[in-house]
């Protein structure tokens, strides 16, 4: 299992349903599902991945965050779970607001675009930026949406979101040391990790 | 196949065995041979409101019930399946239709689990049907159903199912599986009966049948109904089947299980020479000479067919499938008729299949999403159409093997 997503299950408790969206081949919820006792589902949607997650008896549907999630009932989990994902989704607006209607709690991960190298890169170089987070060229990335950290509190702030928890991790997913500075955080901080309640 | 204590088993009357010419043009009758069976003399009642009474239904178990009866699959056979699942057929001689898929150590694991198949309400393989003697007192003594068989439902099969189940002594199955009209079943169950069950696999199926579907059905029981051979439904006074209007009827429904790609790549445009497959539902066909061979295929597909079939089972069954819509039997909500199922559900289909798209399955998925249900959906990627379900698919395997052992697991059976 990655490290952020060791972060991930460390702020789920035992014992409760997790919705995973975007849950790859299915490494996150077969942990919470197996030493957690938790009851996890996923959606993906690379079939392949779908076809591996339910060959393992995991509980998995072919689906995306954009289309799929209006479809679950209000309040029908505790955590909703978006892993490095916000930032290539059609609207991540929407696509928290309907995290928030079905889980009590959000926890959502993405690569931060405050990160000092890419401001350096832009600022020196003046072409878009391509670091070993942000691989893909401008032409083909499917990151349509992408964030800073500030940016992402702001939305929080706007649409009423209670931040319970917020960590800067570096790519490794190793806890990053910028937890007393927003703005540290968001010049220092490779990947971003939100645990969200409504208000 | 083991006999449950307790449990009459019943054998059919000897049929007479009489040796089939097998061309579509044949006309001679079908025999169907004994199957065993349970009888249920205080019969079924149906949607429509009448009581079929007493019902047979025909059987095949494969491995070995558990001591705590936990272990129990019902696999539902598909329109014109049977309960032959992983043997031999007594009648063709061929395979099970899902040897591959039932078995020692085969995804639905005999060593593991106790496997149950029953020919379905209004089939011809020994389970009451058009072809089984009248009990209602309307007709001549020794006269059979025909078209006077009562209209059954999906939900009637279930029915029928419910009580070979309950006679076996079980009180849970561990998983109710089927493919197409199998699907339509396992939903069925899930709905009509969802304490009854820890998990369902509706597979290459819809919760209602399309129009197109219904529109195909209708072609071929016109197929039938226009052979003079049909007789009214009451062939069987002339010792004759309408082959010719049921190898038609079968022709058409075998395209709508295939796909073009399927077809492209097993026949393209070949050609077979000279009189061999020559026979067409008008006899030899000289007027074109040599014939494609996609169209001997077929023609071999309908001959072969109508000497395992009924005509009026055909008719029967297909009306059951047209009828199959669980939402309006829920006020127009397919969620509401899942809402609170502790069942498992795993939905899936298949990416040629043009009979029951993947997007019918989707929205059978998305229904038991809004039911909180918990629900896996797969779509299996390959290019052989509805038939997929019962050909090798490897990431299908995988599929219900997985799927099975989770929900063994989480149900903490050994």
């Amino acid at each position: 299992m990655r490290l952020d997503q060791r972060l991930i299950a460390d702020m789920i408790e035992p014992r409760t349903r997790v919705l995973d969206i975007g849950s790859g081949d299915g490494t996150l919820i077969g942990h919470l599902y197996r030493e957690r006792g938790c009851d996890a589902r996923g959606i993906e949607l690379n079939m392949e991945l779908v076809t591996r997650s339910v060959a393992h008896g995991l509980p998995v549907v072919h689906g995306d965050a954009d289309h799929d999630l209006a479809y679950y009932p209000d309040h029908s989990f505790d955590y909703v779970v978006l892993q490095r994902t916000l930032q290539a989704v059609e609207r991540p607006r929407e696509v928290l607001r309907q995290m928030l209607r079905i889980g009590r709690y959000a926890i959502v991960s993405f690569p931060n675009f405050g990160h000092w190298q890419l401001r350096l890169r832009l600022l020196l170089g003046g072409r878009m930026p391509m670091t070993a987070v942000w691989h893909t060229p401008w032409y083909e990335t499917p990151n349509i949406h992408p964030c800073t950290i500030r940016d992402f509190l702001e939305l929080c702030r706007q649409d009423g979101y209670i931040v319970e928890k917020w960590m800067a991790v570096d790519e490794e997913g190793e806890r990053a040391p910028w937890r007393r500075s927003i703005r540290l955080a968001n010049l220092f901080g490779e990947q971003a990790l939100f645990l969200l309640r409504r208000r | 196949m083991p006999v449950q204590p307790g449990l009459t088993l019943v054998f059919a009357r000897p049929a007479r065995v009489g040796e089939c010419s097998g061309f579509m043009n044949s006309t001679a009758p079908l025999h169907i041979g004994n199957h065993p069976h349970v009888s249920f003399p205080e019969g079924v009642e149906l949607d429509c409101g009448v009581t079929l009474a007493p019902v047979d239904i025909a059987y095949c178990t494969y491995g070995r019930l558990s001591p705590q009866k936990d272990n129990a699959i019902l696999i539902c056979h598909a329109f014109t399946g049977d309960q032959y699942v992983a043997e031999t057929h007594p009648l063709t001689g061929k395979p099970g239709w899902w040897g591959r898929m039932v078995g020692p150590g085969k995804p639905i694991d005999t060593d593991r689990f106790f496997v149950i198949c029953s020919n379905v309400l209004g089939g011809c393989m020994g389970s009451t049907g058009p072809r089984s003697l009248r009990t209602d007192g309307q007709g001549a003594p020794d006269e059979l159903w025909g078209t006077a068989f009562p209209p059954i439902t999906i939900r009637d099969m279930v029915r029928a199912q419910y009580k070979l189940v309950r006679s076996l002594g079980i009180d849970r199955l561990f998983a109710v599986v089927g493919g197409s009209m199998g699907g339509m079943q396992v939903l069925e169950w899930a709905v009509t009966y969802p304490q009854m069950m820890l998990a369902v696999m509706p597979i290459a199926t819809a919760p209602f049948h399309s129009a197109q579907n219904i529109a195909f059905n209708e072609v071929g029981r016109q197929a039938i109904i226009a052979d003079p051979d049909w007789r009214g439904g009451r062939y069987w006074e002339a010792d004759v089947v309408p082959a010719r209007g049921l190898a038609v009827a079968r022709m058409m429904a075998h395209i709508t299980y295939l796909s073009e790609e399927a077809l492209t790549r097993k026949f393209g445009r070949r050609m077979r020479s000279g009189p061999a497959g020559g026979q067409g539902p008008e006899g030899p066909v000289s007027m074109f000479g040599d014939i494609f061979e996609v169209e001997s295929y077929l023609r071999y597909q309908g001959s072969s067919f109508v000497r395992r079939f009924d005509a009026n089972s055909y008719l029967s069954i297909t009306r059951a499938m047209d009828w199959f819509d669980i939402a309006a039997d829920h006020d127009g909500e397919l969620t509401s008729a899942f809402v609170g199922t502790a069942v498992r559900f795993c939905v899936v289909s298949f990416s040629s299949d043009w009979l029951f798209p993947t997007s019918a399955a989707r929205t059978l998925a998305r229904a038991l999403n809004r039911a909180a249900a918990n629900v896996s959906f797969v779509e299996i990627e390959t290019d052989k159409g509805h038939d997929a379900f019962l050909l090798d698919e490897p990431d299908f395997d995988r599929t219900v093997r997985g799927f099975l052992c989770g929900v063994a697991e989480h149900a903490g059976l050994s």
